[in-house]
């Protein structure tokens, strides 16, 4: 073979398997994550949940809090009058005596009692299932928070400092857990759940319940989950393993 | 005609020190709900566990008692009793004026009541509370008809229907009313079909109550009260909706005793939970129930001034009822876990203590200075009091 032609040859293939080796993962990480488009609407062909795997949720870790209140820019402190989209509950079995520790945010229902209630329709499921408060048509009348069986929504009682470009918050209107909406239309996954595999736990999965090959649905499909006040019927988002 | 109590430049100073002390403390209230807007509701007894405090209590009375002040004038105009017909005026007008107050205070209370124009434009009609504005809006418009049916002669054909209207009205208005509540199907305290109907034999008892206060306090201006039948008549009437409110009270709790999920809120709220049982069984059984129907049926005690005091304990009674049904009902956590013991850092299976601050009570003043108000400059400006009908039998016919 020409030796002119077997380089041409070489540096083709090198390139190739170069510029492959680039575009790959990112065209793996698109098709992975979902990410959404800039002004793309939310699809109803995803379910976005999560599964709290309490077993590994161990009790005084307070991570995945401490990761929301960072990443939304809440000020983390425990008054009363305080937004907690996030919290941990200790549980312990009345019966049996057994303890649970786990977290508990807005558990994102496919038939929220928060959005049926809300005069104005400020609060509102969006298609792929997380719920959302609109700041702009919260009038602050909290009877969002009077039907929420989890107690998952705060009222924001003054002034707000620190507040992040991507969740704006705001005096005299409520607001709850958003799921990271912000990170998961741009192909990210909430704070929580980042802060908790980062600590090795590994407690909450997240994904679209919707896939059957996520992981979540692999999950649910294979270990007994419940969701809290399944008597109600909400259909939570959110459920949990071990309780 | 019977003469007047005092004089008609007596009148007019009373009128004017009346409505310079209304004045007074609906500017404070006012002052109040500023205060409370500025900082936000840090500054009230609030908190994210009891979301509604003291000015729902006083909202929600002053909402309920209007439905319940129409009744003289149904009675007169729907059931045609004539004698009650020269009431029925001061009844509407007491109507518009509690429920004015009301909503005042709903509005204040609002963690943006600047936002009151969203409100206005976007209606989600699954909710009960926007369907509750709509007919809280409707009732202005249909009470401003009845009333002018009734106070223009030439209109007078019409106070029939429009009185039939407002009487459907305001029944579908206290089921809306006590739908917020009985619609919440997470809270042990709610979720009852039977709150709506509570909420009407509520709003009979304390309509009825208020109006009879209003009317003997105008009576003392004015001259003579009532005849002597129609008080008679009225009394016996608050006295039935005061037992009808407790029967549905009683059948409400009997409900949650029945249920075994229910059995620990309701011992929290009728037996433990302090303050709540003392003001459910002292402040709404007794001095609000059983001391008014004492007073209103014990042969040797009933009179005027009797029934008065009776209309006086309804209305105590109310407050205190509302404060265990609103804020007690809140107070107890939420069983997210059944069959487990919970802490948490958000008041999860703890009893919340709430403590009303000075700004929310005196916003909930501000509404019943606002329907005082109202009530008084009606009763000046338009011919409201039934002077002719002071000195007149009670079978005369209305004019």
């Amino acid at each position: 073979m020409n030796p002119v032609s077997k380089r041409r040859r070489e540096f083709l293939g090198t390139a190739a398997t170069i510029a492959g080796a680039m575009i790959a993962p990112g065209v793996f990480l698109y098709d992975y994550a979902h990410g959404k488009a800039p002004g793309e609407a939310a699809s109803g062909k995803v379910r976005w949940g999560m599964l709290i795997d309490t077993t590994k949720c161990a009790s005084g870790c307070r991570d995945c809090v401490d990761a929301c209140n960072q990443e939304n820019g809440l000020p983390g402190t425990t008054r009363p009058t305080d937004s907690q989209w996030i919290r941990k509950v200790d549980l312990k079995d009345l019966k049996t005596g057994k303890a649970i520790s786990a977290p508990v945010m807005c558990q994102h229902c496919a038939d929220p009692p928060c959005v049926d209630v809300c005069p104005t329709g400020a609060s509102f499921k969006r298609a792929d299932g997380i719920v959302l408060v609109d700041r702009h048509t919260c009038i602050g009348c909290r009877y969002c928070m009077m039907a929420c069986p989890y107690k998952a929504r705060s009222f924001v009682h003054e002034p707000t400092t620190g507040q992040k470009p991507d969740v704006p918050r705001g005096k005299g209107c409520v607001e709850s857990c958003t799921l990271c909406v912000h990170k998961v239309d741009r192909g990210g996954t909430p704070s929580c759940v980042e802060a908790c595999a980062a600590a090795g736990h590994h407690a909450i999965v997240f994904g679209d319940l919707n896939d059957p090959q996520s992981e979540i649905s692999k999950r649910v499909r294979a270990v007994a989950t419940t969701q809290l006040r399944a008597d109600l019927r909400t259909d939570n988002g959110v459920r949990y393993q071990g309780i | 005609m019977a003469t007047p109590a005092i004089s008609p430049a007596s009148a007019r100073r009373v009128f004017w020190a009346l409505a310079a002390a209304g004045g007074a403390v609906l500017a404070v209230a006012l002052g109040a709900a500023h205060y409370m807007e500025q900082h936000g509701h840090i500054v009230t007894g609030m908190n994210n566990q009891v979301v509604w405090g003291l000015p729902h209590v006083f909202a929600i009375f002053l909402i309920v008692a209007a439905s319940g002040a129409l009744n003289v004038a149904s009675v007169g105009s729907v059931f045609g009793e004539s004698g009650y017909k020269p009431f029925s005026p001061l009844s509407v007008l007491l109507t518009v004026a509690l429920l004015a107050g009301g909503l005042l205070v709903l509005v204040l209370d609002l963690g943006r009541p600047e936002r009151l124009l969203v409100a206005a434009t976007h209606y989600n009609f699954r909710s009960i509370f926007a369907w509750n504005m709509i007919l809280y809006n409707g009732l202005f418009v249909i009470c401003a008809l009845y009333l002018w049916s009734l106070l223009e002669r030439r209109l007078g054909k019409f106070a029939k229907p429009v009185g039939l209207a407002a009487f459907a009205w305001r029944i579908i208005l206290t089921t809306g009313t006590g739908s917020i509540f009985g619609f919440l199907v997470a809270r042990q305290a709610y979720a009852s079909g039977v709150i709506a109907p509570l909420f009407i034999a509520l709003s009979l008892a304390w309509g009825l109550a208020v109006f009879h206060l209003a009317q003997s306090g105008l009576a003392q201006l004015a001259g003579e009260a009532m005849s002597e039948e129609l008080q008679g008549r009225v009394r016996r009437l608050l006295g039935i909706f005061v037992v009808a409110a407790l029967y549905f009270v009683a059948v409400h709790h009997m409900t949650n005793l029945y249920w075994a999920k229910q059995t620990a809120f309701e011992h929290f709220i009728l037996v433990t939970g302090a303050p709540y049982p003392v003001l459910f069984w002292i402040g709404y059984v007794g001095l609000g129930s059983v001391v008014p129907l004492a007073l209103l049926f014990h042969p040797r005690l009933a009179g005027p001034r009797s029934t008065a005091l009776a209309s006086g304990l309804v209305s105590l009674g109310a407050f205190a009822l509302l404060y265990v049904f609103i804020i007690g009902g809140q107070a107890f956590p939420l069983e997210i876990f059944p069959g487990y013991e919970v802490a948490s850092s958000f008041s999860d299976g703890k009893v919340d203590a709430y403590a009303p601050s000075l700004p929310e009570f005196l916003l909930g003043i501000g509404g019943l200075a606002a329907s005082f108000l109202i009530a008084l400059v009606g009763v000046h400006a338009l011919p409201i009091l039934p002077l002719e009908a002071f000195a007149r039998p009670a079978a005369a016919p209305a004019k």
